[in-house]
């Protein structure tokens, strides 16, 4: 009797855990691949199968694959926030004056609602806004409708996107910097090593598991864009995400199949992106056991 | 001056620079949110100042008519109990899987690891049909189980900090009598303290300023949460950017505060959660 008992004891702790798991993560994808073989419209009782039609049409309609090359917009900004976010990360982990405001300033906007910034940067680059504003300061007279053209519009997101996240990858790499034994720089120093030779040769090191985990967070994010361009233009003038053409395929126009089949090329990409990085780069640190 | 000053001053220079890149749009639109529809349609330019500072009108009307105040409420009551889910799921699965030895234990870490390489993104669409087959659909409910039942991250901080806490101390409690849940709630989780603290923080913002759960599974406008509702002003208060400004601080303070009290936590929380 103790020994039944014993053996169920770890499952009552997993019931209610494991039941979550199941009902809001694996039995979506399971009916979400289900339903991308069908026609459904999310509503009618009945679901007419039609194999692959879905992911032909979602292949072979460029107004549907057009949306894949925002995400160029997005990745290439997720470079400049790497960038950005290793040099501040490096510079502030030497001695610098208010070392501990810089750090807040500049991680701050990561933890701003994506609401807020949104409308904060409406603002921004509203005619005669912020932007418009600093520049006629600077002496620039721009008449420029900064989302008024898909390029122009689509590299204004990217960069707040940018503003938005690079805090993360900041205080990521700041982390991991500060997690080098320092008695490594001393060492440095007195060999007569310089600056860009510690960052060579220990921060860069030291921090390539945090990198790669970035590089990784940025493509599938660039890939599942959606807050920003939803809040500030609504998918208008060429802004439209892959998450935003999505959910007004499932929920706008009834399309549960295709939006269904949409999003399983969406996820079959970011797990790919995953395990391609997780070849590249062993993560020993993750194994759960 | 020498190479090395030239190289410092680039430096503070660079901070400034990204300091004011950071704060300069933040800093309109508190202005902004204090001028008068007058001085805001007057074209006067986003950088001039307002008249009066202690212009609080924009606030009371975002406040009121943008109906922060349940806002606010509702954003509370979701946050509340899908945290305090999540740290009670989070540490009894923790606790599970380091403390027993049970079949099936592989398969079942397996649904765990997996289920965290899955965007919650890309779920939506099946996710939205099993929401409103149980009914939760357009009930707080809704955003509540689905915070709780995905985070992953959490499950991965628990665990790293169970891992920590010497499996003696089970033994000794075990011996005077206890039974797996009396060590799971009397010693196990009150050591789990830092732990928590890092998942209610990381947790906390992530629910506090998320907009697509609420977007998509909350639109009755009386369970408007912060997010939803301050897109709401999109409608009514169309180019009325001192009332938007407003709404958009109102949101926004909160998390300043949070964040000046709580800063080296926060730090600690997302590199604890980020890279796990």
């Amino acid at each position: 009797m103790t020994r039944v008992w014993r053996g169920l004891t770890p499952w009552l702790f997993l019931l209610v855990p494991l039941a979550f798991l199941i009902t809001f993560t694996y039995a979506p994808i399971v009916n979400m691949l289900a339903y991308s073989f069908t026609d459904w419209d999310g509503l009618s009782p009945e679901l007419r199968y039609t194999g692959i039609g879905n992911y032909t049409e979602l292949f072979t309609r460029p107004d549907l694959f057009e949306v894949f090359w925002v995400s160029g917009y997005y990745l290439a900004a997720s470079v400049v926030q790497i960038a950005v976010a290793l040099y501040f990360a490096t510079i502030l982990s030497f001695d610098v004056r208010f070392r501990n405001l810089f750090k807040g300033v500049l991680f701050f906007p990561y933890l701003i609602n994506g609401v807020a910034i949104g409308f904060v940067f409406l603002y921004f680059f509203q005619d005669g806004g912020t932007l418009d504003s600093v520049l006629a300061l600077l002496g620039v007279h721009s008449d420029h409708a900064w989302l008024g053209t898909p390029v122009s519009a689509n590299v204004s997101l990217a960069g707040v996107s940018v503003w938005r996240y690079t805090g993360l990858n900041f205080v990521l790499f700041l982390g991991a910097i500060q997690s080098i034994p320092g008695e490594l720089y001393e060492a440095a120093e007195l060999d007569g090593a310089g600056r860009w030779h510690q960052f060579r040769h220990i921060i860069a090191p030291g921090i390539r598991p945090v990198l790669s985990l970035s590089v990784i967070l940025s493509v599938s994010g660039s890939l599942s864009v959606f807050e920003i361009p939803y809040i500030m233009t609504g998918g208008a003038t060429g802004t439209e995400t892959f998450v935003i053409q999505t959910v007004k395929l499932a929920f706008q126009f009834n399309k549960t199949g295709l939006a269904s089949a949409a999003a399983v090329v969406l996820l079959l990409i970011i797990l790919l992106v995953t395990w391609i990085q997780r070849r590249l780069v062993p993560d020993d640190k993750v194994d759960l056991v | 001056m020498t190479r090395r000053a030239v190289a410092r001053t680039l430096v503070y220079l660079s901070l400034i620079a990204a300091s004011v890149v950071v704060l300069l749009p933040l800093v309109v639109v508190l202005l902004t949110s204090l001028k008068t529809e007058q001085e805001t349609s007057n074209d006067t330019g986003a950088l001039s100042l307002p008249h009066d500072l202690l212009n609080f009108r924009n606030y009371v009307t975002a406040f009121h008519d943008g109906r922060m105040l349940s806002a606010f409420g509702n954003t509370a009551f979701i946050l509340v109990v899908s945290v305090g889910g999540t740290v009670l799921i989070g540490s009894m699965t923790a606790y599970a899987i380091d403390r027993f030895t049970f079949r099936l234990k592989k398969p079942v870490v397996a649904l765990f690891l997996i289920a965290a390489l899955v965007p919650g993104v890309t779920t939506q669409v099946a996710t939205f049909r099993i929401v409103t087959s149980f009914g939760l659909f357009d009930t707080r409910w809704a955003p509540i189980a689905l915070y709780m039942g995905t985070d992953i991250v959490s499950i991965y901080i628990f665990l790293q900090f169970v891992r920590s806490i010497p499996v003696s101390l089970d033994e000794s409690a075990r011996l005077d009598g206890a039974n797996a849940f009396t060590i799971y709630w009397r010693i196990i989780f009150p050591l789990l303290k830092p732990a928590i603290a890092t998942v209610v923080i990381v947790k906390g913002i992530a629910v506090y300023n998320d907009f697509y759960i609420p977007f998509l599974y909350m639109p009755n406008q009386d369970l408007g949460v912060i997010s939803t509702s301050l897109f709401r002003f999109k409608g009514p208060f169309g180019a009325h950017w001192e009332t938007i400004s407003a709404g958009a601080i109102l949101v926004i303070l909160p998390t300043l505060v949070v964040f000046l009290c709580l800063q080296r936590y926060i730090y600690n929380g997302f590199t604890r959660g980020a890279t796990r």
